[in-house]
């Protein structure tokens, strides 16, 4: 569904941000994009819709050039922003104006999704506030039924009971022939929903693997000594005892700690990464 | 409170909210879920359970995530699928349930006791007179 290779891009001349990066990602997955501040989850995200152009290499999505913009392409992939612009109209004309931009919008599922999100449908957009603008926008993005779903920080603004229901109408709505990819630094919003971890470092893709392949070779665990860890990679401190990644050598079974599995990565890198070559 | 008191309770908590634990894999603690609802009678056998999908909203987790419960549980003989039906409790899950959990006992938690047995210097023989202390407070 989407391949990337080699692709370069900067938004200067002297300043790549994004480096040889490739990327392959099947449909019928929700991948979650992890990077810090600045590492260039957003321009990569801008590519894979057509918003940014590489200055070098190929960048493929749904059997198309996403920088040709065909109209084609457009009705197959929706972009939700991590700030959204509304204009100052009601939600009705909205939709009336947007929703014909893509062939399977469902507009049932749409005044369902702000239901659920207790969103009144006849109000004007202008008169919301920012959590609400952005269930709006997430239940219009999950009712165009598009191949390409890609999500920047969606939980960003929303209160607690809208992030358990954003999670709700994800589980609800994630076809196999549809592919989302969130990126987010609130991990523990999203990591029930994440079937596979991309992280974002140095220009390119650094980690690309489902949780299952993650949990085969690496383990989570909580031990009072350091010592009863056959082989920790990283460790952090815990009120009792310690929380632990390390090598899975005898085939435990545990559940990846998306933030840890991070905060890993970013202090050992050569050896989290080497377990999975 | 007898198991039935107990069982009667749970049986009415109808708006069970799940919060996982940081040990285990989800796929596993879902299948637990699942193995409770079948053990307490809430999902009677050859009953269909709810699908993959309305599970996987109830629980806030990624369809995948259940289906691999799913998977597992039907390797374990607790329920069965009919083609294009859905899933189905086992007839003779309850007893397939508390193999599998015996198992598990055995494997997992079992070691960890005998760990903490030996760092406070608790003989085995120790236990089982508390253990008979248990069963007669619960008559």
């Amino acid at each position: 569904m989407i391949a990337i290779e080699n692709l370069i891009f900067g938004y200067h001349k002297k300043e790549v941000v994004l480096e040889n990066l490739n990327l392959h990602l099947k449909p019928g997955g929700i991948y979650g994009l992890l990077g810090r501040n600045g590492a260039g989850k957003s321009s990569l995200l801008h590519h894979i819709c057509g918003l940014l152009f590489p200055n070098s290499g190929t960048c493929r999505v749904a059997d198309k050039n996403p920088a040709d913009r065909s109209p084609e392409f457009l009705q197959q992939v929706y972009l939700l922003p991590e700030d959204v612009y509304l204009p100052n109209v009601s939600i009705k004309s909205y939709i009336d104006i947007y929703a014909p931009f893509y062939p399977e919008f469902n507009h049932d599922l749409f005044f369902k999704f702000l239901t659920e999100f207790e969103i009144l449908a006849n109000g004007k957009l202008q008169s919301l506030s920012y959590g609400q603008k952005k269930k709006v926008m997430i239940s219009f993005a999950l009712a165009t039924q598009v191949k390409v779903l890609l999500m920047d920080e969606p939980t960003n603004g929303l209160d607690i009971p809208s992030k358990k229901q954003f999670r709700k109408i994800i589980a609800g709505n994630v076809n196999d022939d549809q592919l989302m990819i969130i990126s987010t630094h609130q991990v523990k919003d999203l990591d029930s929903l994440i079937d596979s971890v991309l992280i974002l470092e140095d220009k390119k893709i650094i980690l690309h693997q489902s949780v299952d392949q993650i949990t085969e070779k690496l383990v989570f665990k909580q031990v009072m000594n350091l010592e009863e860890v056959a082989a920790p990679i990283y460790s952090e401190g815990a009120l009792k005892g310690y929380a632990v990644v390390a090598v899975n050598s005898k085939h435990e079974q545990s559940r990846l700690d998306m933030e840890m599995f991070f905060n890993a990565v970013q202090t050992e890198k050569q050896q989290i990464l080497s377990q999975f070559n | 409170m007898g198991l039935s008191a107990a069982l009667s309770l749970r049986k009415n908590n109808c708006s069970l909210h799940m919060e996982f634990n940081n040990t285990q894999p989800i796929y596993l603690q879902i299948a637990d879920y699942i193995c409770d609802k079948i053990q307490l009678e809430v999902w009677l056998a050859d009953q269909k359970i709810p699908s993959v999908r309305e599970l996987a909203v109830t629980l806030e987790v990624n369809p995948n995530t259940v289906a691999r419960s799913y998977e597992y549980l039907q390797g374990q003989e607790i329920i069965y699928t009919r083609r294009g039906m859905g899933y189905f409790a086992q007839a003779n899950a309850a007893q397939n349930i508390l193999k599998t959990r015996r198992a598990r006992f055995m494997d997992e938690e079992l070691p960890l006791l005998f760990k903490k047995m030996q760092l406070l210097g608790i003989p085995v023989s120790e236990l089982e007179q508390q253990y008979q202390h248990f069963i007669d407070n619960q008559n």
